[in-house]
């Protein structure tokens, strides 16, 4: 059955459609990316998970509707593109904020919300920032910081909204791997948007092309990614490289030689 | 063994942002010690020991004898105690307003008076002075009555504005500027038709903290009571709306009903402080920017501390008003600001931390 089931999903933010019908469903543990040229509505549809924005169709978690955001925030964690980063606060305060879905609005931080906030800090190498602020953080580490509060949410779903986005390559590679590996041992779900193509490729389980608002493409990368489709949704000219480890998109200048 | 350790992280306990008793003790100091020197001084000296003394004696199971004839200790009970205590009122309830406004608009330069507070409260005084409402004294003066309802009315307007410009907390912010400048144009058209009234009128704008007695305290205390009472219970939720409305709601939290129920909270406390003491500026602003740099800006040290050292300031600030140039006194508002200013540049060039 599916963790997250999307049906009809439509979204008008002033006069602008930016998603029309949207139906995905996505199973317990998988990864699923989805990729799409900007404006494509691919935040908007993260946001809709969330319930930040109003949107009509319906989107079930397990077969229910989650209605209030404690309710929502105890299934999904997410990663914004830009994080708002408070003045003044501390990595170890922050890392907690990921409890608040846990100890409510007046609720205090218990041992176990320090403890389980201490074991995602730990567990991601930032042990020794705890007492950091965050603001002094380099992009790379802050990254590191906003993802463990996401953890410490203990939600079963990470939404990542261009997690890879202002990380150089091993940053990005970083980032990822440890997601990954996060799946593999807490069995997560993660839906994420990604504008590197090969990344997408290599990471996750399958490809969700959003073009217009609509998802226009499903499938394992190696189906969804060809030189065809990305023509036809990015507007670009690319060459596919076959590697076993997925397609690798290559940009071809679009001048002849 | 620490819990942590225990639980097979191996490291360090983890350092969540709190109060420290070492500051609440600051706090708690500062204010004990600026109500007994506020006592102490004035037109008769009266030994701090002997107001110690004396106040101790009050309390039930202790019996102090502090010497001090009928008349100072009237002088004490009467007339000091009751305006060392509405001074503390004020003070809190400014400052903790003014925290909790920078903590739900997520702007440094919010200010209790940021939703048109100031000049609906002006207004209201004014039209009172001018269409000479009378002197009912205490709990029906109609001055402050009318500040407080030109307080509310403005805190309404700008909300009912706001919401129709969308719902950002930047149409709201606005939408009090518009409501204040609106107000303060009211104000000026009813002043310059009145223009005998206009030394009463600016006399209470300047703002100052007087007592007959204890009416003015009993009436200040409820609203105090409300708006720290209820701001000290959000202090967690402000901290966590210091990440932005979105993802405050994705950490489980309705940001736009925190912000009302805060935001209204503190109207109602500042409506009230400004009614009884008139505009005393700058306060709500210094005494939560002092203590953020002092002992960090999460919302669960700089709430308590607002309320202690905003108390204390305000009675300090009350002390100077009204023995720099005796017999006379200066606006309190005035004080505020002259003091006030240069201390505060003074804690924003000694301070490391970064709050904003």
């Amino acid at each position: 059955m599916s963790i997250i089931s999307i049906s009809g999903l439509t979204v008008d933010l002033g006069n602008q459609r930016i998603l029309e019908g949207v139906d995905l469903d996505i199973d317990a543990g998988e990864w699923v990316n989805i990729i799409g040229p900007n404006g494509a509505g691919k935040t908007t549809m993260l946001r809709s998970l969330l319930g930040t924005v109003e949107h009509t169709g319906t989107i079930e978690l397990d077969g229910t509707r989650p209605t209030k955001p404690i309710e929502r925030a105890r299934r999904l964690a997410y990663v914004p593109q830009s994080s708002v980063i408070p003045g003044g606060m501390h990595v170890g305060d922050y890392v907690l904020l990921g409890r608040t879905p846990h100890r409510g609005v007046f609720g205090r931080d218990s041992d176990t919300d320090c403890n389980i906030a201490m074991d995602v800090l730990t567990r991601l190498d930032l042990a020794e920032f705890t007492m950091r602020e965050v603001g002094s953080l380099s992009g790379g580490e802050r990254q590191r910081v906003v993802l463990a509060r996401a953890l410490a949410q203990q939600a079963d779903i990470v939404l990542l909204d261009e997690p890879t986005t202002a990380l150089d390559l091993g940053h990005q590679q970083e980032v990822l791997d440890l997601v990954e590996s996060l799946r593999r041992d807490r069995g997560l779900t993660v839906v994420a948007t990604l504008h590197d193509l090969t990344l997408a490729a290599r990471y996750g389980d399958r490809i969700a092309v959003l073009s217009g608002g609509r998802i226009v493409e499903t499938g394992l990368p190696s189906a969804v990614l060809t030189a065809a489709t990305i023509a036809e949704h990015f507007g670009a000219t690319v060459r596919i490289i076959d590697d076993p480890d997925g397609p690798v998109i290559v940009p071809t200048t679009g001048v002849p030689q | 063994m620490t819990d942590a350790s225990a639980a097979g992280t191996g490291g360090e306990p983890l350092r969540v942002a709190r109060l420290r008793p070492g500051a609440l003790v600051a706090g708690l100091v500062a204010v004990l010690g600026a109500m007994v020197i506020g006592m102490a001084l004035g037109p008769v000296d009266i030994s701090p020991k002997l107001i110690v003394y004396e106040l101790l004696d009050d309390l039930p199971l202790i019996e102090l004898d502090s010497g001090l004839s009928a008349q100072r200790v009237a002088i004490i009970e009467q007339i000091r105690l009751p305006r060392v205590v509405l001074g503390f009122l004020v003070g809190a309830t400014l400052s903790v307003s003014g925290a909790a406004y920078q903590g739900a608009f997520r702007n440094p330069l919010a200010d209790p008076y940021l939703l048109g507070i100031a000049a609906g409260a002006g207004l209201g005084a004014t039209v009172a002075i001018t269409q000479d409402w009378g002197d009912g004294g205490g709990f029906t003066d109609p001055v402050p009555l009318a500040a407080f309802g030109g307080a509310l009315l403005a805190v309404v307007l700008s909300y009912t504005a706001g919401h129709v410009g969308g719902r950002s907390t930047a149409s709201l912010v606005l939408a009090g500027v518009a409501v204040a400048s609106f107000l303060t144009a009211a104000q000026t058209y009813v002043l310059q038709a009145n223009s005998d009234a206009f030394r009463e009128v600016y006399a209470w704008i300047l703002g100052r903290i007087a007592t007959s007695g204890w009416s003015e305290v009993v009436l200040m205390v409820p609203y105090f009571l409300l708006a720290a009472g209820i701001v000290f219970r959000y202090r967690r939720a402000l901290d966590v709306l210091a990440v932005g409305d979105e993802e405050a709601q994705a950490l489980g939290l309705e940001p736009r009903k925190i912000r009302v129920i805060v935001v209204l909270a503190a109207s109602l406390g500042a409506a009230a402080a400004v009614s009884v003491s008139g505009l005393i500026g700058f306060v709500g602003i210094i005494v939560p920017h002092a203590v953020r740099l002092a002992f960090g800006a999460s919302h669960r040290v700089l709430i308590p501390l607002s309320i202690l050292f905003g108390g204390a300031f305000m009675v300090l600030a009350d002390l100077a008003a009204r023995t720099i140039v005796e017999p006379a006194e200066l606006p309190i508002g005035v004080v505020t600001a002259f003091l006030g200013a240069p201390f505060f540049v003074l804690v924003l060039r000694t301070s490391r931390r970064s709050v904003w």
